[in-house]
């Protein structure tokens, strides 16, 4: 049994550099256990199974991992050698794994390495997205890609003043490992101010010229309310119409466990509890005697200075 | 009065818009600019409202005073509701600060009439002007264009903004004529047919600057600058449902030709829905959601699933069924096109089976050229059974009887039975607490 213990929960260029060597090596993925120094893979393992062979980083040279190319046509014994030592996948392989590994199921490493045999033992069957593994694995990059728009989305920045003038702050608690990932969305959008995002695993933060990330943030550090809030808060009220109350869609798209983060969603219960008693009144008001109008002048077809 | 109560009236009134849409423009950061912003192809919904319904720009008028007198309408002018108006810097300020925030892709104005057509679009186009010149903003802008402002508005309003949309409002002439005495249903296809012609424009005419070589010559000018753009997201319509007496039919006749004439990126539906100080011309009840919601059911067919709008409505009624969607209905009345074998139809064909979406068609079609498709795999795949299995052939799989048999026999029988019950049984009653 080898056993790879991967820096972080996000080391996807460790993976990569790792999983290529087991390849080449020729380890099937049954003969692996993969963990990251963050969480042991198996903590109710038996740890004589294990012979604690640790694989060995790659050397330097290899840290391009597996080329994201079609694999070029090949035949014969001397061709398969050939593709042992390089090893090359689908671009397809590529996009799926930079997703999967973000989530936060723990097995996701040995999933994409399963997959990575497969696709090396049989290429063809990488195309059937029915196969249950492959289904699988889409699923969980559905759902880090879901992660990832959520964060663009709910991330609330506050101004914060500080000796170099207005600093945006936010915390956030993200689904999945999806922190970095998402990152790079603010700092092409926010790209002239200065802003920090903080969540309970990292800090990110961007000077103008590039993304840093530092250790976890703390709640405390985010002021919760400010003027500025207040006017969100009136807008949330003003647009919501309580004659279409449809709440399992509202929960759909923007689930309870991000409410917490969310000025407005303070209001969602009094809003909904109003709902029905202001489109009663609106039914039961009835009409008013309309306000007298003046009638507006149109335009002619044939106003000379137009 | 104070920025907080303006907006609580400015977005009050302009909630029964239903467009929020930030998608489909070009692409776009702030990474080289000045100042802010970023449009990244999809939209974001940033929040919903318990309404359900999602929160991506801020929509709000510039003004809810009008002099128009559209009786659906709660700012008209005999309306007795709260007015007030905002200055154009206050519109800016509020975009931006909501922006920083990240609360919003953009924003969405629109406006009442006042005073004149060009005057009120002089303001709104201002509004833009500002936000994109003095402020490099490269978020979302949404402006609402009123039919009769002048060609040389048009045209500014297209080069700030992402995407323009001219209401018709209702779907017959007739109707408009009726409620909205002031609006010109001739004027508005006027105005949109211009539209069209200023985005198709603006697209050649940028597509042919990006395709021209690049030459690098001593002494030569330079290159020219690229063609400035127009409503690069196209443009966008709303109709208002359950105000007139139009039928789905007729509803849907005048989107596809909507779509067609105009190249509309969407038509939007909108249940008429009561209103604060409603007109006394109006019948006030409920807003008909689920007719709203089998409306949009039936355009998505025509848009991506290669229906024509005369086959999706019932002939007899000319309404869409309440109880079932759009595609089951015309599955349960066409018995002689089913069953579809999954592994041999066409995509055209398999988009008409009931329980199949777009990507599942992509994923059998996918999967079809490795292996053949078997009745587990669908399972698999999370489809809803109990609706596609009557349908469909698949290896381990076929209908029970013949589809006709029981499809040939009054609709409410026996399949329907099976099919129906799959999707959720909807009674055709609105609106319940929770």
């Amino acid at each position: 049994m080898k056993r790879v213990t991967l820096q972080g929960p996000v080391d996807i260029s460790g993976f990569r550099r790792e999983a290529r060597a087991l390849v080449g090596a020729g380890v099937p993925p049954d003969q692996v256990r993969w963990s990251t120094d963050s969480a042991p893979a198996d903590l109710f393992g038996d740890p004589e199974a294990d012979d604690d062979s640790v694989v060995p980083a790659a050397p330097e040279g290899v840290r391009d991992l597996f080329d994201a190319v079609v694999p070029a046509v090949s035949s014969g014994a001397a061709a398969t050698d050939q593709r042992s030592a390089r090893f090359s996948v689908p671009a397809s392989f590529l996009n799926l794994c930079t997703s999967v590994l973000l989530h936060s199921e723990p097995q996701r490493f040995d999933l994409m390495y399963r997959l990575l045999w497969r696709l090396r033992s049989s290429p063809d069957s990488w195309q059937d997205r029915l196969d249950p593994e492959r289904r699988r694995a889409d699923q969980m990059a559905r759902e880090v890609r879901r992660a990832i728009h959520k964060m663009h989305a709910f991330v609330r920045f506050f101004p914060v003043a500080d000796a170099d003038g207005e600093r945006y702050l936010a915390w956030f608690e993200p689904d999945h490992f999806v922190e970095e990932a998402a990152a790079p969305f603010f700092a092409r959008r926010f790209a002239n101010m200065r802003w920090a995002i903080l969540t309970p695993r990292c800090s990110l933060s961007w000077d103008g010229q590039a993304i840093h990330t530092g250790p976890a943030g703390r709640r405390e550090d985010v002021p919760p309310m400010d003027a500025g809030a207040e006017l969100w808060l009136t807008y949330y009220r003003s647009i919501f119409n309580p004659a279409r109350l449809k709440v399992s869609m509202m929960e759909k798209e923007m689930p309870r466990r991000y409410w917490a983060n969310l000025p407005e969603a303070a209001l969602i219960e009094p809003l909904i509890a109003q709902a029905q008693g202001r489109t009663e009144d609106m039914l039961a008001s009835g009409a008013t005697v309309p306000r007298k109008i003046r009638p507006m002048k149109r335009p002619g077809p044939a106003t000379p200075d137009r | 009065m104070d920025i907080n109560q303006k907006l609580a009236i400015l977005a009050d009134a302009a909630k029964y818009d239903a467009s929020c849409a930030s998608s489909g423009t070009d692409k776009r950061d702030s990474s080289r600019g000045k100042g802010i912003g970023s449009t990244e192809g999809m939209g974001i919904c940033h929040s919903y409202a318990p309404d359900g319904r999602c929160i991506s720009l801020l929509k709000i008028l510039l003004t809810n005073h009008c002099q128009y007198d559209c009786l659906y309408c709660v700012n008209r002018a005999s309306s007795n509701v709260p007015r007030a108006r905002f200055r154009v810097e206050e519109v800016v300020s509020l975009t931006l600060d909501f922006y920083r925030r990240n609360y919003i892709e953009g924003l969405f104005l629109s406006s009442g009439i006042v005073k004149s057509p060009d005057f009120t679009m002089e303001q709104v186009v201002e509004v833009a002007r500002v936000l994109r010149e003095e402020h490099d903003f490269r978020g979302y802008i949404h402006l609402k264009t009123i039919p009769d402002a002048s060609e040389d508005l048009l045209q500014r309003a297209g080069r700030y903004a992402d995407r323009l949309s001219i209401n018709v409002e209702l779907p017959t002439e007739q109707g408009l004529q009726q409620l909205a005495p002031e609006k010109n249903g001739v004027a508005i296809q006027r105005s949109m047919g211009r539209l069209k012609i200023h985005i198709d424009d603006a697209k050649e005419a940028r597509k042919a600057a990006s395709a021209a070589p690049i030459r690098v010559i001593p002494g030569a000018a330079s290159r020219p600058a690229r063609p400035p753009r127009f409503a690069p997201a196209g443009q966008s319509t709303q109709m208002i449902v359950g105000a007139d007496g139009s039928d789905d039919r007729s509803i849907l006749r005048s989107s596809a030709n909507l779509y067609n004439r105009f190249r509309m990126r969407r038509v939007y539906y909108s249940a008429f829905s009561p209103i604060p100080d409603a007109s006394q011309a109006l019948p006030l009840k409920s807003p008909p959601l689920v007719r709203e919601h089998r409306l949009y059911q039936a355009d998505w067919l025509m848009r991506f699933y290669g229906f024509g709008h005369e086959e999706i409505v019932d002939d007899g009624t000319g309404l869409l069924r309440l109880d079932v969607d759009p595609k089951l209905a015309w599955a349960l009345a066409h018995p002689e096109r089913f069953p579809v074998d999954l592994n041999m139809a066409p995509r055209e064909l398999l988009l008409r089976v009931p329980g199949l979406g777009v990507e599942s068609v992509g994923k059998l079609l996918q999967a079809r050229r490795l292996r053949r498709i078997r009745a587990d795999d669908l399972r698999q795949m999370k489809l809803p059974i109990r609706k596609l299995l009557p349908f469909v052939v698949a290896d381990g799989h076929r209908p029970r009887s013949e589809v006709g048999d029981h499809l040939l026999a009054r609709p409410g029988a026996s399949l329907l039975d099976a099919a129906a019950s799959a999707s959720p049984a909807i009674p055709p009653v609105q609106m319940g607490l929770f």
